[in-house]
């Protein structure tokens, strides 16, 4: 399945707004730190990647994410 | 045999509660001295409480109904206490001890669902720190730094009372200078309904009359109830308002049956009067009862041949109230939302009535303050006392002997 980067964002950026933070504050530069999202966190959007667009994401993978882009950018790449 | 070790005196002082009558400690005896029931539909739903109105959107999520509950009951009794400019104790001193009987059903529940629907891989990360039954005692302690013992503890409708009685032994004793402890439970599903009702316990007209002939099964409510007990000599030292004492504890097994209680009322005989000298105090003395009183045939029964047997012929002039009559029973979080409502009771000098009372059983002779709410008499000049009961499933018997500050 083929996604466009601006659906990935969307998805993403909806998810994490869910989870607590001003959707104004979470941008592409926006760190998970800054924005006070943990690790728990993390294995719920992932768990949502998987169902959306069946891209798997795993621990090794989710420790090396620490801005919003850089899980965009993942999740894009997988998909593609 | 050893001699028992010398212990402190323990007081109240924050309360804090969510109810069918509404959020606060002061809204719950008010009302219900108004002669509100909370109760509808069946039920007694806790639907004033927002948890937006409280909680951030962060917090709200990680907490089950049954954590969000005691963590909103809690920052009402630590605001109380004054503690929320940091706490006046080192905090590995302060522990905290909230009981649940079901933890989160709600997400236990939904979370079943999920992996019914989409499969194993989908089941939430929180599940298990959302209904583990600690979870209530743990965000308590995460918000307000408490760092001494926590723990949840669990005897069914008696856990609310035991975790009140763990929290007075651990100040009494030394383990603790203070602690934030209570009752927690929201278990309104359709499961857990159809549960109870098969085992005959619920009321099928959903109306709670405790004592009265009519009487048929109780009423599920939800809620939460928290107190904060400090050590009596530390708490006046740095000028805290003392609410009350939490002065007694007595505790019995029945283990006569699973559900049904000992119609002889022995062991539940035994955790009154247990309470009642581990106050120091004697029947004459006691002011009020506040009943467990589910408005089931069995327990207002039982209850009242114990009443009888452990406080002898003052049982006669006691007057005894059930809080259940106005808000139902809160399952495990009955033994504290009760304890809130009676310490407000000795705080107000007035006494709520056992609401929809209106046809007596002639075997159950007690004064049960039919009609309306009447005012607390207290003897000799003595500060007033009450008592507390709650009769647990699985036959555990807590009873508390609360103190009131002299008026």
């Amino acid at each position: 399945m083929s996604v466009t980067t601006e659906q990935v964002e969307t998805r993403v950026v909806e998810t994490l707004a869910s989870f607590g933070p001003d959707a104004s504050q979470i941008t592409r530069s926006a760190t998970f730190e800054e924005l006070d999202i943990d690790s728990l966190d993390l294995v719920e959007l992932a768990q949502v990647v998987e169902e959306d667009y069946g891209v798997v994401l795993k621990g090794e993978d989710m420790k090396e994410l620490k801005t919003v882009g850089d899980a965009i950018d993942l999740i894009v790449e997988r998909a593609g | 045999m050893s001699s028992l070790p010398e212990r402190r005196k323990v007081v109240v002082t924050g309360l804090g509660a969510v109810t069918p009558l509404g959020v606060g400690a002061d809204v719950l005896h008010e009302r219900w001295a108004q002669g509100v029931v909370g109760i509808a539909d069946g039920a007694g739903r806790a639907s004033d409480f927002e948890p937006a109105d409280h909680l951030s959107v962060k917090e709200a999520r990680r907490l089950d109904r049954f954590a969000q509950f005691a963590l909103v009951a809690a920052g009402e009794a630590i605001a109380q206490a004054g503690w929320l400019d940091g706490l006046p104790y080192d905090s590995m001193r302060v522990g905290c001890v909230v009981a649940t009987g079901i933890g989160g059903q709600w997400t236990l529940e939904t979370q079943l669902d999920v992996m019914r629907e989409r499969g194993e891989r989908m089941v939430s990360p929180l599940g298990i720190p959302q209904y583990m039954p600690n979870a209530a005692a743990a965000a308590i302690t995460m918000k307000h730094h408490l760092q001494g013992q926590s723990y949840q503890v669990g005897s069914a409708c008696a856990s609310g009372a035991h975790a009140l009685g763990s929290a007075l032994r651990m100040i009494q004793y030394g383990d603790a200078d203070a602690v934030v402890c209570g009752g927690t439970e929201a278990a309104l599903t359709k499961f857990a309904f159809a549960c109870f009702e098969n085992m005959q316990a619920l009321s099928p007209t959903g109306i709670s009359r405790p004592f009265d002939l009519r009487r048929d099964g109780f009423v599920m409510g939800e809620g939460a109830g928290i107190l904060v007990l400090e050590e009596a000599e530390a708490a006046h030292a740095r000028g805290a308002t003392i609410l009350g004492e939490l002065a007694g504890y007595g505790s019995t097994t029945d283990a006569h049956h699973l559900t049904a209680p000992d119609p002889s009322g022995g062991p539940a005989t035994r955790a009154i009067e247990l309470a009642i000298a581990d106050a120091g105090a004697q029947p004459s003395q006691i002011d009020y009862i506040n009943a467990h009183g589910t408005s089931t045939q069995l327990n207002d029964a039982a209850e009242t041949v114990a009443i009888k047997q452990a406080l002898g012929a003052e049982a006669k002039r006691i007057p005894i109230s059930s809080t259940k009559s106005s808000i139902g029973h809160l399952l495990v979080a009955a033994g504290a939302v009760e304890a809130v409502a009676t310490i407000r009771t000795l705080q107000t000098g007035v006494i709520a009535p056992t609401l929809g009372y209106e046809v007596p059983d002639p075997e159950l002779d007690l004064d049960y303050v039919p009609g309306e709410a009447r005012p607390l008499i207290t003897g000799n000049g003595h500060p007033p006392l009450a008592v507390s009961n709650s009769f647990a499933f699985g036959g555990h018997n807590v009873s508390l002997v609360i103190r009131g500050v002299k008026r």
